[in-house]
């Protein structure tokens, strides 16, 4: 415990507290100063996040940085913030992605700057509450909350059917967090009176109620992995976001929902999730083989990513629910991989809309002739989503695969698809896109990146080789925690 | 004579209102002056507020030989109707000088209408509680028909008027049956009075009772006026007749139900179940249809009836002191949302259908920031208080056993969410009007305003005072 404000609440507040700095400082006419305190406020958030990392005790799966604070004394909900070594990292790939994700909004957005900055800001301190949370209501706030910035984001900066993706996004995922509030309200009396998670996965839970709590969970969290069949709010999302939008929504919002499953669905209703694995494990399938054949045909080159996300979250999911080491780990690592690669294939297709205005495979070609950097960055990136080795995406996929081959061979074949379908939809594209010959004016027009999109690139860049090639420091952060995880789940709690 | 001298004092503010609505009601006639009548109204706003506020000590004291209760559920429930009438008549001011309205009528009939709220509070015997009633309802009748000229609005008085008096005809007969039953009037003695033998006829009384008090809530299938009247009346009056009734209609609920018939619950905990689906369905549905703002609001009231009602059903204190709770945080959205449309309306322009509040983010984004929060707290969303006002009534729900009404009453909600969310995508994501909205109303309004939709964020950041003081009010107040 730290004296005074924890390290956890400093990377909720800060984001949030500057982001109602720039709210308040005015209109458009301030723009400048409201970039500026953005990148400070990010930065800022960023920084105070690190102590996490270089302070993380990885030998123990209790929880760390703890606080506590009562919130609603009467009904017993506290203010508890604690991270072990699943949620840790989220919370740095989030503040990070937030300093991203202003950079890549710097020259783009021109109109309401300060509410887009802001919008960002607030989500990136509320998406850092989801994942410190460790009391039920307080996740539960965080986790609905986070949903009013990003419905603004797409809503005001996105594309021409923003209106109706918007909406679409906030009543899908709002479906399945009503139902998860009566389920916690059910642990609470389950649990004689606690809002606590850690105590909730310690009670015992006789077989039906936990398959009924495991649906209500399977409903807030599958709709935000996304899970096939609830997938479909996802590419209307992503093709209608502002280039910001996309990369948060990718990047974290999507991992908000896999990290639900391993902090709420199994560990609080372990006998329900063995009982429905065979059901988990072939939606992920589903969604590994059949959304990579969908992302196959798309013409839009977001929503190819879309559908390449679902795919990958697929495997995540697939990794969580055989109940090895390796296919959990894999799975998080998968999702740590997945945030950089997303992000960074977001960010390309924004840097051609840009020029271009068009996400249309169809209106590119020959881009490598007229922005050499850009093309290789962008091939690394490519390259990152098809798995190749040396990069991250290569890391989690494998491990999955590893952890999967070891409970059934067929389940691992289908998951192995993927290396091929990731690698077709994703290179194809590119070839499409960057190679042959220039087709129009426009893309001889385009100009190359300029410094700061390179820098925002290039970091991708380095947190995509670097956990390709060295990826022990993330793996190692988790192991305990997974590993207790794991233990956990498999003892039932039947009463 | 210390003994009478004592009885009054538990109804010193009810005496201190009806006399200085007198002095309003002269006021003006000897003056000539509207503009005292409005000060003199806030004054005695304050000023019974300030006496309840010294007369509350948590004991309950009956006064009039029984007839009159005090205790601090009611004084609780007074303070918020006398702030939320302040409220409204502040708001209301600009609107009612452009419409010619600011007259002293107006001020005279809103404390009257303060004075039946206050009468029907306290009231511990079917007479009290009838003539506080029939006070407040005769004078929301005459609010709703103050814009003499407009067809609309007398219409809907008229409505008003019809079906209240049927409503008011209800509640008698099934009070007329109870007394032939147990012989008595008063609460206190009834409760022991009521005769579990003849199941049949409590029954058949009860039914009036409650379909009575389901009027005056606004819940369903007793609705269908909601609507009619909240889009008719002049935006000010509806602003007065959304906010402060619904928290007197909520005491007589406890009045009757709880302190009355409490042995029956098994028959009313049923009706009550019915009428709250039925609520959330129809409000949520019909709310989604709507093009006119306040006739939205209208259905989105009777959508939180239900949810209202879904508290009182556990038969708890928790669902009590939850549906107290949530009744509070429902009348300060409901001032805020209809306030916004009383602020942004102005001389010959109403500002009421949906449309007219397109784009109001470019020019006046911290008016769409109030909006926005009151939408998204209506709505349930944390962190603002609607949530915590949703929470604490399922809570009480699962607790008492009601999963599937939980669940059927989330289900609705997700419904409900639509039509909010479509406010705050007229207000962020339409191109704004060619015709620049003007907020009409001073300074201080506009101050009140924020104020207003600030208090959604801080009561759900922190909602442990008010739950607290709810919970401890039902507590000393039920025995």
């Amino acid at each position: 415990m730290i004296e005074g404000i924890g390290i956890l609440s400093l990377t909720i507040w800060v984001p949030i507290v500057a982001g109602l700095f720039i709210l308040a400082s005015g209109g458009d006419r301030s723009a400048d100063g409201q970039r500026a305190i953005a990148l400070v406020g990010a930065l800022a958030g960023f920084l105070v996040a690190l102590p996490l990392w270089t302070g993380f005790d990885a030998k123990t799966a209790a929880m760390q940085f703890e606080e506590m604070a009562p919130w609603v004394p009467l009904i017993n909900i506290n203010y508890h913030l604690g991270v072990d070594g699943i949620s840790m990292p989220f919370i740095l790939l989030n503040s990070f992605t937030t300093l991203l994700v202003v950079l890549a909004g710097w020259q783009v957005i021109q109109t309401k700057v300060g509410q887009y900055m802001a919008a960002f800001l607030i989500q990136s301190g509320l998406i850092n509450g989801v994942f410190a949370a460790l009391d039920g209501v307080l996740f539960y706030a965080f986790f609905e909350a986070m949903l009013i910035p990003l419905y603004i984001i797409i809503g005001v900066w996105g594309g021409p059917n923003r209106v109706y993706a918007a909406i679409k996004f906030f009543l899908y995922t709002l479906l399945g967090s009503l139902l998860m509030m009566v389920a916690l309200i059910f642990l609470f009396f389950q649990s004689g009176g606690s809002f606590e998670i850690l105590d909730w996965q310690r009670v015992p839970i006789g077989m039906t109620a936990q398959i009924l709590l495991f649906v209500a969970f399977f409903f807030a969290f599958a709709v935000k992995v996304p899970m096939w069949p609830v997938h479909t709010w996802l590419p209307d999302a992503h093709v209608e976001a502002p280039t910001g939008g996309s990369v948060v929504l990718a990047a974290i919002t999507l991992k908000v929902g896999a990290y639900g499953f391993l902090r709420f669905a199994m560990p609080i209703a372990p006998d329900a999730a063995h009982e429905l694995s065979g059901l988990m494990i072939a939606l992920s399938l589903i969604a590994v083989v059949y959304i990579g054949l969908v992302a196959l045909v798309q013409s839009d080159m977001k929503k190819l990513i879309a559908y390449s996300s679902i795919a990958h979250m697929g495997f995540v999911t697939l990794g969580f629910f055989i109940f090895q080491p390796l296919g959990v780990e894999g799975g998080l690592v998968q999702m740590i991989s997945h945030g950089f690669i997303s992000a960074a294939l977001f960010l390309c297709i924004g840097v051609m809309y840009d020029r271009l205005h068009s996400r249309q495979i169809a209106d590119y070609g020959g881009v490598v002739n007229a922005m050499p950097k850009f093309a290789a960055l962008f091939m690394l990136f490519a390259m990152a989503n098809a798995g190749l080795p040396a990069t991250s995406g290569f890391v989690g996929e494998f491990m999955v695969i590893l952890g999967t081959i070891k409970v059934n061979f067929w389940y691992a074949f289908a998951a192995a698809l993927t290396l091929i379908f990731g690698a077709a939809y994703t290179l194809w594209m590119y070839k499409r896109v960057v190679f042959g010959p220039v087709t129009n004016d426009k893309v001889a027009a385009m100009q190359d990146i300029d410094s700061r999109e390179f820098l925002v690139l290039a970091l991708l860049a380095i947190c995509v080789l670097g956990m390709g090639l060295y990826p022990l420091p993330v793996t190692e952060v988790m192991h305990a925690s997974v590993n207790n995880l794991l233990e956990h789940v498999a003892h039932s709690k039947l009463p | 004579m210390t003994l009478s001298m004592l009885n009054l004092m538990p109804a010193l503010p009810e005496i201190f209102v009806l006399s200085l609505a007198c002095v309003v009601l002269l006021v003006e006639a000897f003056s000539k002056k509207a503009a005292w009548a409005y000060t003199l109204t806030q004054w005695t706003l304050v000023g019974a507020g300030v006496i309840t506020l010294f007369n509350a000590d948590g004991v309950k004291t009956y006064a009039f030989n029984g007839m009159f209760v005090g205790d601090l559920m009611g004084d609780v429930l007074k303070l918020v109707i006398y702030a939320a009438a302040v409220v409204a008549v502040a708001y209301s001011r600009r609107y009612l000088h452009d419409r010619g309205m600011f007259r002293g009528e107006y001020f005279a009939l809103v404390l009257f209408a303060v004075l039946g709220m206050m009468v029907m509070v306290s009231a511990s015997h079917f007479l009290t509680l009838y003539l506080g009633l029939e006070l407040l309802s005769l004078s929301l009748y005459t609010l709703v028909a103050l814009q003499r000229d407009s067809a609309v609005a007398s219409e809907a008085a008229m409505k008003y008027f019809v079906l209240g008096a049927l409503a008011s005809g209800f509640l008698l007969y099934g009070m007329s049956i109870l007394y032939g039953m147990t012989g008595t009037l008063q609460m206190g003695q009834l409760i022991q009075a009521v005769d579990m033998t003849h199941p049949g006829l409590l029954a058949f009384g009860l039914v009036f009772v409650v379909a009575g008090l389901a009027f005056k809530l606004g819940a369903a299938p007793f609705h269908m006026w909601v609507p009619d009247i909240y889009h008719g009346a002049p935006s000010a009056v509806t602003l007065f007749i959304g906010s402060a009734p619904k928290l007197a209609a909520f005491a007589i609920v406890m009045r009757l139900l709880v302190d009355g018939l409490h042995p029956a619950v098994g028959d009313w905990q049923q009706m009550l179940a019915i009428m709250a689906v039925l609520s959330l369905a129809i409000g949520n549905l019909a709310a989604i249809m709507q093009s006119n703002l306040k006739r939205m609001l209208a259905y989105s009231t009777i959508a939180h009836m239900g949810f209202l009602l879904l508290g009182l059903l556990t038969d708890s204190y928790a669902g009590y002191s939850a549906a107290m709770f949530y009744v509070i945080t429902y009348a300060i959205t409901s001032l805020g949302a209809f306030g916004m449309v009383v602020y942004l309306s102005r001389a010959g322009f109403e500002a009421e259908r949906l449309d007219d509040f397109k784009g109001l983010n470019a020019k006046h984004p911290w008016l769409a920031a109030i909006m926005a929060m009151l939408m998204f707290s209506m709505a349930g969303i944390p962190p603002f208080v609607g949530f915590y006002a949703k929470f604490v009534v399922l809570q009480a729900l699962v607790g008492a056993g009601w999963l599937w009404l939980a669940v059927a009453a989330v289900v609705f909600s997700l419904i409900g969410a639509f039509y909010y969310l479509r406010v705050v995508k007229v207000l962020y994501f339409d191109a704004p009007h060619a015709a620049d909205i003007v907020p009409s109303g001073g300074s201080d309004v506009r101050a009140l305003l924020s104020l207003n939709g600030i208090g959604m964020l801080l009561l759900g950041l922190m909602p442990q005072p008010l739950l607290a003081l709810c919970a401890y009010a039902i507590e000393v107040s039920l025995q």
